[in-house]
């Protein structure tokens, strides 16, 4: 597995900008192009490169199966559970404006969090389903 | 010139689907969807539709790449040659194809002022993002706030699809008890049969290949 040094050293190089690059479109979300499901795609496809490269062991050691199983149903649930939170504040299924002071803010906080529960269920899939196909091929 | 971008993009686009559907080579496809799905991702940049053409370059381009792939590296690397005419086949295709070019003809301009896309509800949006959510990104504050209900159902869909997935490729039962845990994997008296016998030819085979 020597020959593939090239590979290796562009590819760890490479890494923490896609990660970084997943967070910013994350993030950023509100104020330009992206948001969960693209920022998601693009952290899954960080650790796919990485198992492509280094082995599937390998990236299963950074993200076992058991979290990325745990993960899949914890998005769906904070999105969920940010409309239901809405619901006890007294305001409708996933009305964001009751969830603080000013209904602005709580747009704004609500947006946030279901943003986040569609990147943690949309990577998780992703890389769920990556794992159980090479898991296969073993 | 926007036009002549454009069109360079789907004459290389038609010219790869003509390369997948003629090779026999799996690889090579594989490759070539790739490559289909890259230029799919720079039409939707010239859509200033920048959004979808990261999905479509990080999803089509990269994971599904790599999944036809993995795939590829259990399976044969060469298509048979197809043994039924290909008549029929082509002749529905052209059928579908003609309806669907001609369903064009009744659409509004592209990008038009006038569009009912442009002058049903999108100027409410546009007016009252900012004051209404702080968030100046109308696509973001559309699809997790105006729309979040929909948004739910996606993240819904994506999770149904991992579940699916997971549970195909990984939903082996346990030896002794396969009838039990078939029978919690989807509840249904019916196909507990089939689906023990589909159990038992996945691990005829996993003995097999060991």
């Amino acid at each position: 597995m020597k020959l593939d040094l090239i590979l290796r050293i562009t590819t760890k190089l490479m890494l923490p900008f896609m990660l970084l690059f997943a967070l910013y479109v994350q993030f950023h979300g509100d104020y330009g192009p992206g948001g969960g499901f693209q920022a998601g795609v693009i952290a899954a496809g960080m650790m796919i490169l990485y198992a492509l490269i280094f082995g599937l062991g390998a990236a299963q050691r950074v993200i076992p199966m058991r979290w990325v199983m745990a993960a899949i149903p914890l998005g769906v649930l904070l999105y969920a559970g940010v409309g239901v939170l809405a619901m006890l504040f007294g305001g409708e299924f996933l009305n964001y404006s009751v969830l603080a002071e000013h209904p602005e803010h709580g747009q704004h906080t609500g947006i946030l969090l279901v943003e986040a529960g569609v990147l943690i269920t949309v990577a998780s899939t992703m890389l769920g389903i990556f794992y159980a196909f090479a898991e296969r091929g073993r | 010139m926007e036009a002549l971008v454009n069109m360079v993009l789907l004459t290389l686009m038609a010219v790869i689907t003509v390369g997948i559907i003629r090779m026999r080579s799996l690889f090579g496809v594989a490759i070539l969807a790739g490559i289909y799905s890259f230029l799919m991702a720079s039409v939707m940049i010239a859509l200033d539709a920048v959004d979808v053409a990261m999905t479509e370059a990080s999803v089509g381009a990269g994971i599904s790449t790599v999944l036809f792939l993995a795939t590829l590296y259990m399976t044969r690397r060469n298509d048979l040659p197809s043994v039924r005419s290909p008549v029929v086949p082509l002749a529905l295709s052209l059928v579908v194809g003609a309806a669907l070019i001609y369903g064009t003809f009744e659409l509004p301009a592209f990008g038009g002022a006038a569009t009912p896309a442009n002058t049903h509800i999108a100027p409410y949006y546009l007016q009252n993002s900012i004051p209404q959510t702080t968030v100046p990104n109308v696509v973001t504050s559309v699809l997790a706030s105006y729309r979040g209900f929909d948004t739910f159902g996606e993240t819904v869909v994506i999770f149904t699809a991992g579940l699916g997935i997971l549970l195909l490729l990984r939903g082996r039962p346990r030896a002794g008890d396969a009838g039990d845990v078939v029978a919690g994997v989807d509840g249904d008296g019916a196909s507990v049969g089939e689906a023990n016998g589909s159990s038992d030819d996945v691990n005829a085979r996993k003995r097999a290949s060991s």
